[in-house]
This record gives C-alpha cells, structure tokens and sequence, in this order.
C-alpha cells in the first residue's frame, strides 16, 4: 500500500451529523506533489471532508481510513494534523487585524525562551519566510494594513515555517481581485516545483483548470469522479457536467404561472462593500419583475447576490452609489428598512437564526414584528386580540407545527421557524416578496410545503424572488432565472432554456453575455 | 395540585419571584422580632428607595435594549441642585421647578442618547463619562454647597396622603386607594378572560384565577391597611404613589405598545430588528434619553426627602438600580427583562437593606451580604441556563406566557448541524 507517489489517501470516508448525511463512502486520493482541486456545489461536502482531514472533526467522529505518507492517521486535533505536515487555509482569514504581520506568523508558535519572546530572531525568520511567498513586506507592519492578497500570503508564509507537506486552500481567490488571485496561483505553482502538494478548493473553474494536475467532484456527499488533467481532454464544460449531473429529484407542487405586466424594475444599480469603498459589490446591475412571476437568483457563495437584494431592501447592506427603481410604474427611492417595508417590499434572510428571528419571541410576537402598526392604535397601543388572531390565522395558513402561538420561537425545528419567518413577512402583505436561501437546512417535507407557499403568492398576483444555492430549486420553481458572478448579473434565462449546465456557466462567466 | 402550581408559576410567573420576597420579609419580621412589618418601617421603606425603583425602570429598558447607563446617579445630582438654585436664585415657583428639572434631565439624555444611538459609542463609555461630567457639573453648579428647598417641593419625596374625611383611626384615603387598586385589578383579569375566550385562546381555570385574585387582593389590602395605620399624618407616601404610577405606565409601554415591542426587538436581535423596520438608532435614543429623565424625576424625589441637595447625592445608585434590575431576571445581553421583575429586584435588595439595618448590621456587613445575594440570584440564573433548563429567574420574570412544560417536543437538536454544515460550505 505503501506508494511513495501517494501522499494522502482518504479511504470510504462517511460523516454524518444528526438529519444529514455529509460525506458517504468517499474515497479521495493525492499524489505527492501535484495540485488536486475539488470541485462540487455549495453543500455537496467539501469543506466537511478537508476538515475531517485537518482533524477538526477528529477521528472518531468519522468513519472511514486516512493514510498519509502511507501512515494509518488519527489525528484528534487540528495541532495533530499540522505537526504531521498538513495545514489548511481556511476562506475567513483566521488573522488578528490589530497584530503585526510577524506576531500573526508566530501567534502559539512563538520564538520564545521561557515565555519572554526574542523579536530580533522573529522579524528576521518572519522576513526570510515573506521572501519565499514573494511579499516585500515589513514584518512588523500590522496586519490590517495590508490587503486580503497580501493577508492570504501571509498565511501561506506562516504555513511553510511548519514544513507544511500538504497545503490546503479553502477558496482563496473568492476575495481577490484579478491580479492578485494570478499572483497566488504562482505562488503555489511555484510551491509545487519545491515539493509542496497543494489541495485547493475553489469555484472558479478557469482557475481550477489552469493549475490543477488532477480534480476531484464530490456531489451530495459522495465523490463522482476524479479527473486528470495532465492527461488532457478536461475543460470546464466538462467539470460542470461533473458537478450538477444530478436530476431534479426534488418535487415541487402543481403550479400554473399566470404572469402579469412588470411592476419593480432596478436598472444601474451600484453598491460599495461597507468597509472597503473601492470594492463594488454590485456592479451596475438591472433586472425586473412582473405579477404573478417567481423570480430565481443564481450565483456561487460570495457572487452578490444576498448584497444585491439586501441593498434593494431599504439600502440594508452597504454604501450606495447609484442607480434607479421603479416601483409599480414610479421611480421610489427607499433608503430605510421601513421605507422598503412600506411601499410593499418583503424580505426574507437567508441566515434566519442570526438574521430573521428574535429568538426570545414566541410565534405569536414574530408573526406580527415586521408592521406592528398594523394591529396598533393610532397612540401606537398594540391590540392583543388582533396579534393573537393573525398568529392563529397564519399558522393555520401555514401549517405551522407549534403547540402554542405562544410558544418560543427557538424550539420549533427549522422548518417551521422558517415558516414563522414567512409568516412574519406574509403579514406585511408585501407586493414583493424577496426569499434568500428559504429552504437552507430544512428538510424535504417541509421544503415541498415552502414550495406551496411560494407558488400561492405568486399565483395571488405578488412577485417573489427566490435566491437560492440549489439549481435545481431555482430551475423548479423559477419562471425567470438571473445569474449573477462577482457582483454583476451576467445572464437571465428563461424556465425553457435553462439548465443546471447552462446556469454553472453563467454563475461561473465574469464578463456579461446574453444568452 | 397542578392548578395551585399554576396560581404560584402557571401563567404569571411574577409570582415566583414574588414567592421570594415574601420569604425574605416574613424572615426578617422573626429575625427582627416584628420590626419588619410595622407601620412606620414599610412606610419608610417605600420611602426610603422610591428613588431607587424608579431609576430602576429606566433601567430596565436600558438594559433589555442591550445598554447600560452608570450615569444616572450623577445626572440625578446635577438635576437636583439645578432645580434647588433654580428655585432659590430665580424664585421659580415649585411645580414650574419640576418641570424645569425635568426638562434638564431630557436635555442631559438627549446629550447622552446622541453619542449612543448616533455615533455609535458603547453606553457604559458614553456615561462612564457622563458619571464625571454630570458629578463635576453638580459641583460646579452648586460650588459644593448644601442647598435647600422649600416645603411644598418637599411633597414629592417626603409627604404622605392627606386625612380626610371621618376618623376611622385609618388613613382614608390610603385605604380607598387599596380598594380602588383591587377593583381595578379585578376588573382588568376578567376583561381579559372574556377577552381570550371571545378569540379562541386557551383560559385558565376559573378557580385558578380566583386564588390568584385573592391572594392579590389581600396582598395590596393588607399593605394597605398597615401603611393607613401609621402615626396621624403618615400613611402612603406620595413617592410610592409616583412610583406606582410610573410602573403602571411603563409596564403598559413595554408590553402593550409598538415603541415598548421595538426595545425587546433589539435588544433580542439588533439585526433581525433592523431588517424588520424598526429604526435601532431612535430606539436606543429614546431609551437613553428617557433614562436620565427619570434619573432627573429620581434626583428630585431625593433632594424633596431630604430637603436639600448635595455635593454627594446619588453616589452609588447606579449600582443599586442595575443590580435590582438583574435580580430582577434581566438579561446582560439584552432582550430579557421585564418592570415588575426589577422593581420586585429592587424591593428584595430595599428589604435585606433595611432588615440588617433593624438587627444593627453594619454597613460593611450590609453591602457584602447584599453582593452575594446579587451574585448568586445571578449565578443562578446562569446555571440553570447552562443545564439547558430553561433559566428560572428568565422565567419567572418572562411576562410573556410560554410553554415551558414541553420544550422536547419539537425537535430543537435536530436542525442546528444541519445549518452548521452548510455554513462549513460557504
């Protein structure tokens, strides 16, 4: 078994948390030396699997074999797998902004005799390590003053002072601009010529194409197939086939689309992040709305697409720059939450436990949190009769399983928070409906009674837009489907001509083209 | 058995809480040796940290918003040596004065609520500074002088219901109040019966609400009785009527209004607040703001009882107000915490206070036992939170009724790492 070309072999590797099946049988195997990326869509596993093999979820929590350097592991700790030789870089920078950039390298590996810290030989090992990484940097500059490039070397500087063998590198161009992203992939291109083996996941699959030697697929938990790329034939076409060849297996209800004339249309819409003014996260986008339409959003993690509607609702998420919306045949400008709430904007967030719900309310004070004006006198008294009879009604509606509208939110099981949340924004009577990620982490059944709900409003004449990171309820469920990439919308595909083939290529195009 | 658990916790778990007072007092009356429950010494009580209770309802607020105010202490001062050379210097007649007091209080949060709701500065920064700015500003006014105020402003702090009517050798007017009280409450519980009974809500047994009304009814009628039987010309102090009043009040705006909704909203979840329409920034605004009103109202009520205003009033009463409140089944992190709870908090913290007092326990005694007492309350809390049960104190404090008897009945486990697991993926 021992092949010394093999530097990690990951064997029948399964991993489940209660409900859900993460990883099932997967086999996955590297050759020393070479750059392995792994491709597949949000969820299918792969995050879970390269921490099962970094030791964050430790062995016993898995089931399956990891052999490296042809060695049985068990590593019980992150500290484990790094001591052997493998470090992972995770997509969230784990560095401190107010610390050095040295400090940071040697943060719990300090250059130290007891206790006190010899910062003569830390700046100068720090300075010899940002030379291999190709970054003229002073060591003792902070580490908040310089750019997320810079940062991501730096964090590859601080792997090589652990004689990594293995360096794994969890999206590392997702917050890079064009330039720097070509910087990194030379810089592991060059890793590579000195005998490091690099493990990348990354969802830009030009850039998986031009550095890696071989890719692996993993959809739903289970490896597809794992493609040479040495060995030639490999584009993206064909790693897209790889990474959505699943069928629309999830049933949605009977839904007869009546659309009527457009109603919401944004044009030249352009948003600045909220910290970092010279990044846009939404480039001059346009799209529309009509009646009775069930709108879809695709994009990868990190495209724009929550920034875009959160900016849309009442100018919630960053700073904006320009553009217009045109609201039932008048331009609006709504620059507050309470504006957007008012003239019949709806929002659902996508993380409903950090962002939808207060988890000390019951269902009862939820249902009605979002236009409590509604139920309130004029002195702005609430009538506890009409909040307990809108409960009631939508959790009739609904279907909603609680004991009790006044039951706390934080006991229901997702699904049916997900449907107080719905209630809540149902209550407001919107005329637009926006649903981020609306069956994130909620299982099958309950997804079908979301569907439902879904087509019932849009059947009632509302618009809704769904943004979702699951193809094949964004093609299930949507009449129209805009993809966006990197900030910018880059196609709209009607429910006839799209498919999971062509959406990837859309979600993964960073120049606009119609299709 | 099940339906005396529920005239004790049931539906209105203030009476938990409650429960506890009530041990403590009838521990003091025989530790005391009757002391405790005389006339003149709950009278006094009242008196003595009406203050305190209502810098504890701006409190509350304060904290189930997710704040803190150190300040109010030195606000209360600064406000009370205003109104007093407001009064001496510029002849101001008292009512006028109070007003005038108040005005300055408003002005003071409105300085307070800006750095807070505006600029984005933490509150306990924000009035750490206030603390010293508005102690030196007291000072300064006064150039560390005593000053005095005249009697009829000395009403709000230290007078007491009139005598009127036929010599009952009661307080009249204090008994009526009771009554008045009791009737109101009545009314008020079978209101809602019908009420929920109209829309299909579940009611609580009748016998149920009747023990619950009746141990109420005597409760209030009995404090009643032995404050009306105080020495002629002492009976209800008018500090306890405001007292009452406010808590009135501020009970229904914080759970019957929208503004009183909005504070739990984000002091439970700022950003499930903020995309839900409710304007954070003026709510943390008005909280801060209506704090150092009542801090204003506060300084007042002392400077009247103790009929001059000082370099050195309010020290300290920041401390008393915060730990009431938490005593009171507040949450640090906001979003739990009720007016009932901190002014039963406050009563707890008044009652221990006054019963060392009474056995001549020494200050340095008094304020070790009273930091235990809050610790522990506390420590409580936390502890049962951390066993997963649902936190006692939360609970008994919560004047939202939940079901508490059957938190495994949805699958709480079941869905949280299924979201974890997407999360890895982003």
């Amino acid at each position: 078994m021992a092949d010394p070309d093999v530097i990690l072999e990951m064997r029948d590797i399964s991993k489940s948390f209660p409900g859900v099946k993460a990883l099932q049988h997967v086999n996955f195997t590297v050759k020393r030396g070479e750059v392995h990326a792994i491709c597949g869509e949000n969820g299918a596993g792969k995050s879970t699997l390269m921490k099962v093999l970094s030791g964050v979820w430790p062995h016993g929590t898995y089931e399956g074999d990891i052999y490296y350097n042809g060695d049985l592991c068990t590593f019980k700790d992150i500290r484990a797998s790094e001591h052997a030789g493998i470090v992972i870089i995770h997509q969230e920078l784990a560095l401190i902004p107010e610390l050095s950039i040295a400090e940071n390298m040697f943060i719990g590996n300090e250059n130290a005799k007891s206790g006190v810290i010899d910062w003569v030989a830390t700046n100068n090992k720090a300075r010899e390590l940002l030379a291999r990484v190709g970054l003229r940097e002073d060591p003792e500059t902070p580490i908040k003053n310089i750019g997320v490039g810079k940062q991501q070397l730096v964090e590859i500087a601080k792997a090589l002072n652990k004689d990594v063998q293995l360096l794994i590198l969890d999206e590392p161009t997702a917050a890079l601009n064009e330039e720097d992203s070509r910087h990194l992939l030379d810089l592991i291109r060059g890793l590579r010529s000195k005998g490091i083996t690099c493990v990348i996941i990354s969802h830009k699959l030009n850039e998986i194409e031009a550095i890696a030697n071989s890719i692996t697929i993993i959809r739903d938990g289970q490896t597809v197939e794992t493609l040479d790329v040495d060995a030639g034939g490999v584009n993206e076409d064909r790693i897209i086939k790889g990474m959505v060849g699943r069928s629309l297996e999830s049933r949605f209800p009977d839904h007869t689309p009546k659309i009527g004339e457009k109603f919401f249309e944004i044009s030249g819409w352009t948003v600045q992040h909220p910290q970092v003014p010279d990044r846009l996260v939404c480039k001059n986008s346009s799209f529309f709305v009509r009646q009775g339409e069930i709108v879809g959003f695709a994009g990868l993690m990190g495209a724009g697409r929550t920034e875009l509607m959160r900016s849309i609702f009442g100018h919630s998420y960053g700073n904006f720059v320009s553009g217009s919306m045109v609201l039932d045949g008048k331009p609006v400008k709504l620059d507050s939450v309470s504006k957007a709430i008012e003239a019949g904007i709806g929002y659902v967030t996508e993380d409903r436990k950090v962002l939808g719900l207060n988890l000390l309310d019951s269902v009862k004070t939820t249902t009605v949190s979002a236009e409590l004006t509604k139920i309130a006198s004029r002195l702005g008294v609430v009538d506890r009769h009409a909040e307990f009879v809108a409960a009631e009604d939508y959790r009739k509606q609904l279907r909603t399983k609680t004991p009790s509208v006044e039951y706390g939110v934080s006991k229901l099981s997702g699904g049916n928070q997900q449907k107080v949340v719905l209630a809540k924004w149902l209550f407001t009577d919107p005329e637009l409906l926006i649903l981020d990620e609306p069956t994130r982490g909620i299982d099958v059944g309950a997804k079908y009674e979301i569907y439902g709900i879904i087509q019932r409003l849009a059947e009632s004449g509302k618009g809704v837009i769904v943004v979702s990171s699951e193809l094949p309820e964004l093609l299930g469920l949507s009449d129209r489907i805009y993809t966006i990439c990197e900030g910018a919308i880059t196609g709209c595909l009607d429910k006839r001509e799209a498919n999971q083939e062509s959406l990837m290529r859309l979600m993964t195009t960073t120049t606009a083209k119609s299709a | 058995m099940d339906k005396l658990k529920q005239v004790f916790g049931g539906d209105t778990r203030q009476f938990g809480m409650i429960f506890a007072l009530v041990a403590l007092i009838l521990f003091f009356q025989w530790w005391t040796g009757g002391l405790t429950l005389k006339a003149d010494n709950v009278i006094n009580i009242f008196q003595g940290n009406a203050y305190i209770l209502v810098l504890a309802i701006g409190m509350v607020l304060v904290i189930i918003a997710g704040h803190i105010d150190l300040s109010v202490g030195s606000v209360a001062a600064a406000v009370g040596i205003s109104v007093a050379m407001a009064i001496r210097d510029w002849s101001l007649p008292w009512p006028v004065a109070i007003l005038f007091g108040l005005g300055v209080g408003a002005l003071i949060g409105a300085w307070q609520g800006f750095w807070v709701a505006y600029v984005g500065i933490p509150a306990f920064i924000v009035t750490l500074a206030g603390m010293l700015i508005f102690r030196g500003l007291n000072q300064y006014i006064g150039k560390s002088n005593t000053v005095p105020v005249p009697e009829g402003f000395q009403k709000i702090g230290a007078g007491y219901l009139p005598e009127v009517g036929p010599n009952t050798d009661y307080n009249n007017l204090t008994l009526l109040l009771g009554f008045a009280i009791v009737a109101a409450i009545i009314f008020g519980t079978f209101r809602t019966r019908r009420n929920q009974a109209k829309i299909g809500a579940t009611v609580e047994p009748m016998l149920v609400t009747l023990l619950r009304l009746g141990l109420i009814s005597a409760a209030i009628l009995a404090a009643m009785a032995l404050m009306a039987s105080g020495r002629p010309g002492t009976s209800m102090p008018l500090s306890g009527i405001i007292l009452a009043v406010l808590v009135i009040i501020y009970g229904f705006i914080s759970t019957r209004t929208v503004v009183g909704r909005h504070i739990y909203a984000v002091g439970g979840n700022r950003h499930a607040a903020e995309l839900s329409g409710v304007k954070t920034k003026k709510i943390d605004f008005l909280v801060m703001m209506n704090m150092s009103m009542l801090a204003a109202l506060a300084g007042m009520m002392f400077v009247a009882r103790s009929t001059s205003s000082g370099p050195f009033d309010g020290v300290g009463w920041e401390l008393d107000a915060i730990a009431a409140v938490f005593i009171g089944g507040a949450a640090v992190s906001g979003g739990v915490g009720t007016v009932v709870g901190s002014m039963i908090g406050g009563l707890v913290m008044a009652v221990l206070n006054n019963g060392l007092q009474l056995k001549g326990i020494g200050a340095d005694m008094t304020q070790i036992i009273k930091g235990l007492v809050l610790l522990t309350a506390v420590a409580f809390d936390v502890f049962q939170k951390s066993q997963g049960r649902p936190s006692l104190i939360g609970r008994l404090m919560r004047n939202k009724p939940q079901d508490v008897a059957a938190p495994a009945q949805t699958d709480l486990g079941r869905e949280a790492p299924v979201d974890q697991v997407v999360r890895t993926e982003s």
